[in-house]
């Protein structure tokens, strides 16, 4: 007999066709049976009156440190965090020890997602071995093993020539090149946005140019190549104007922002506090507003958290120490009413989308809707619900997390994957 | 912070010593003051008083220093405390005690004062937040360097009366410079008219919004100034190739003898040690009759009596 549940009288929020109206949704087994009136009898209903029937939400840049250090976080934590947020599909990165560089890396990361049972675990693979940026990964075997793009994230790819060869590689397997855009030679030791707060805090800034170098090169090799190229977590005004450019000559170029680059500015960092330590650096109110206005235009294509867990004793390490990143994947949704829908800049459908089907189409995962036959991800959300941030109940091992104590907007009420309940406040 | 008592006189309230961007006028003036009466004990045969006796002071040094080390050293002696020092080489990344390890294990030994130089920005802030012991920064990374700022100050005080309306030059790699941050700050609250002077190449980023002007030439602002601070050139911050050579470097910012024939008469050179002969200032201007160096160094000792009086009463207050 088939598995039926049927979310009754939520209002429905589907950007991918246009669907934003109070129905009824029916799920047959994995997959979307029907989206209006439904009225049959069946033995799982979900009252969702007042609350929002969207599909399941997708962060296409996490960290879940697994293999390597997983006392930080493990596939199996990472996941558990991420369903309970709403998400049912999560993008590894592949700096992990040892990086994700060929298939059987691949096969393990999809192996253990399987296992935990919470998200789709998908992941990129690197673009060089040991993500040094010199020499290719094996990209084929990578992506017939089903990495969903490639990245050195964390390193940029320096070398201009390795760059242009990897995306001309590329070309064979119809993926997505991503990259942490950062020109070492700009970016040098910096640990902070290099401006007047790291000129009195005495610490090693990273100039803007550092991220703007390396996107406007990208781009240059994007005309030569025509690949589909993503640029990841952007955090400057000039990074906006490139990809505003780029979008305009109809490049296949996309890109994503972090909540931390919405709402937090390099003054975060005046009391030395490593939880606004990350990588791009918060930059400043000039790039936050430039970011929200391109959001507001259309020009990002997705959301992502860049969850990136720490230990407590590497965090607690001075400033100039600690490593880099903070986690916000069990509170990323509510950062994102606060930053995009609370002053206006996106109303639900739109912040919907840029969690949904927007990150499906960079990846190119066939995700991210509710159209009939679609794969049954589902996320139920309650607008007008409150809560305050706990890191300490945090389901992520890591409590690296600046929003300790935030007041936000919109629960999430239900998560199903694949047609299973997997998450229920 | 700062804060009048009932009388209306200042009261010092601050139990670290973090830097002089914090500081208000009153807070700088006060320890200056401090200071002064505590010149007399260095004078006297018997060169201590009380003050800190029964008083644990850690000098917890995670880079060479000679000068400042010893002077804190002796200004914790003078005061009567019992002094250890406690070396750390290299950070606390990787192998070894991270600084908060260190920390607490300090705390449980009882330690009152803890004095600290580090080469991370803002590592005695890091301290001070997880130590019940007084925090003294000697000097983290090109941060701040409080006591070095005081003593500046101080020299040019009791020289010069008053830092009001005088004009500072400090020159060299201020983007490096702890030194150079500190004295911006004291020299700048007590009213002086801070220049900083350097190639482009050794400047902060958004040197413009710093309360200091900027000259990359020394021979426009040396006839101008009626103090100018040399800092030595550390080559061991000097990342990449901020100038072609060490030649052409004395060519445009070095303090010679030549150049000290356009200064003021009574302009005062000063320099936070150690010297770079020959390199940022020559031999015959260090030793010359302008030169104050060397009472940097013994009003040092001075200042940071004053500093460690006045953060361990600060402390007992809070008790």
């Amino acid at each position: 007999m088939a598995n039926e549940i049927l979310i009754k009288n939520g209002l429905v929020i589907d950007p991918a066709n246009k669907v934003n109206r109070k129905c009824d949704l029916l799920i047959v087994d994995d997959k979307i049976a029907q989206v209006g009136r439904v009225e049959k009898a069946v033995q799982s209903v979900i009252d969702a009156t007042g609350k929002l029937v969207v599909p399941g939400l997708i962060d296409i840049h996490v960290h879940f440190r697994e293999p390597g250090d997983e006392e930080e976080e493990t596939i199996a934590s990472g996941s558990t965090a991420a369903v309970a947020a709403g998400f049912t599909s999560v993008v590894c990165m592949p700096n992990t020890n040892p990086p994700i560089e060929n298939e059987t890396d691949v096969e393990y990361i999809h192996r253990k997602g399987r296992q935990a049972r919470k998200t789709h675990v998908y992941t990129m693979g690197a673009i060089t071995k040991s993500r040094e940026g010199v020499e290719l990964a094996e990209m084929g075997f990578m992506a017939e093993a089903g990495a969903v793009g490639f990245t050195d994230d964390g390193n940029g790819v320096q070398d201009p020539a390795v760059m242009l060869r990897a995306m001309k590689y590329a070309a064979m397997f119809n993926v997505v090149i991503a990259q942490h855009c950062q020109d070492n030679s700009f970016a040098g030791t910096g640990v902070m946005n290099a401006g007047y707060f790291s000129t009195i805090l005495g610490l090693p800034g990273i100039d803007s140019l550092a991220e703007e170098a390396m996107l406007w090169r990208d781009i240059q090799l994007v005309k030569k190549t025509n690949i589909r190229y993503h640029a990841q977590h952007i955090s400057t005004a000039g990074s906006v104007a490139l990809i505003r450019a780029a979008k305009k000559d109809s490049l296949p170029v996309t890109c994503e922002v972090t909540p931390h680059h919405l709402l937090f500015t390099e003054e975060c960092c005046a009391e030395y506090d490593t939880n606004y330590k990350m990588n791009p650096p918060l930059r400043t109110k000039k790039d936050t507003d430039a970011l929200k206005q391109a959001i507001a235009d259309g020009l990002v294509d997705a959301l992502v958290t860049d969850h990136a867990p720490h230990l407590q004793s590497e965090k607690e390490l001075e400033f100039l120490s600690a490593p880099f990143g903070i986690i916000s994947l069990e509170c990323a949704l509510g950062l994102y009413v606060k930053a995009l829908i609370e002053p206006g800049i996106l109303d639900w459908p739109d912040l919907i989308k840029l969690m949904t089907i927007g990150p499906a189409k960079v990846i190119g995962i066939d995700r991210g809707t509710l159209g009939k036959g679609k794969q049954a991800d589902v996320t139920i959300i309650d607008p007008d619900a409150t809560y305050t941030v706990d890191k300490n109940k945090f389901r992520s091992k890591s409590r690296n997390c600046p929003y300790q104590g935030w007041k936000l907007k919109a629960k999430i009420e239900k998560t199903i994957v694949g047609g299973e309940l997997r998450f229920s406040l | 912070m700062g804060s009048a008592n009932k009388a209306g006189q200042f009261v010092w309230n601050r139990k670290h010593l973090l830097g002089l961007r914090e500081l208000n006028v009153e807070e700088i003036t006060y320890i200056l003051d401090t200071a002064k009466g505590f010149e007399e004990i260095s004078t006297r045969s018997v060169k201590k008083a009380p003050p800190l006796r029964g008083k644990v002071v850690v000098n917890l040094f995670f880079e060479d220093s000679t000068r400042t080390r010893n002077s804190f050293t002796l200004a914790a002696s003078r005061l009567s405390a019992d002094v250890i020092e406690f070396t750390e080489k290299g950070s606390s990344v990787g192998k070894g005690e991270t600084l908060l390890d260190t920390a607490r294990n300090l705390e449980a030994m009882g330690v009152d004062i803890v004095v600290i130089r580090h080469s991370a920005g803002g590592a005695p802030k890091l301290l001070s937040r997880n130590i019940n012991a007084c925090v003294v920064n000697a000097g983290d990374g090109y941060c701040e360097h409080p006591t070095q700022g005081l003593l500046d100050v101080y020299t040019i005080r009791k020289i010069k009366g008053s830092l009001k309306g005088l004009k500072i030059a400090i020159v060299g790699d201020i983007s490096h410079s702890r030194v150079a941050r500190s004295n911006m700050w004291a020299m700048t609250k007590l009213g002086a008219e801070v220049t900083f002077v350097g190639p482009p190449t050794l400047m902060p980023p958004q040197v413009n919004k710093l309360p200091v002007k900027v000259s990359y030439s020394l021979d426009n602002i040396i006839e101008k100034v009626d103090v100018i601070n040399m800092l030595r050139i550390q080559f061991e911050r000097l990342g990449g190739n901020p100038f072609p050579s060490v030649r052409e470097y004395s060519h445009y910012f070095g303090l010679t003898v030549e150049r000290m024939k356009r200064a003021k008469p009574d302009i005062l050179v000063m320099h936070p040690g150690p010297i770079n002969r020959g390199l940022e200032i020559e031999s015959e201007v260090a030793d010359g009759k302008n030169s104050v160096i060397l009472q940097q160094v013994k009003n040092g000792l001075a200042v940071r009596m004053a500093v460690l009086f006045l953060v361990n009463q600060a402390a007992a207050q809070e008790t």
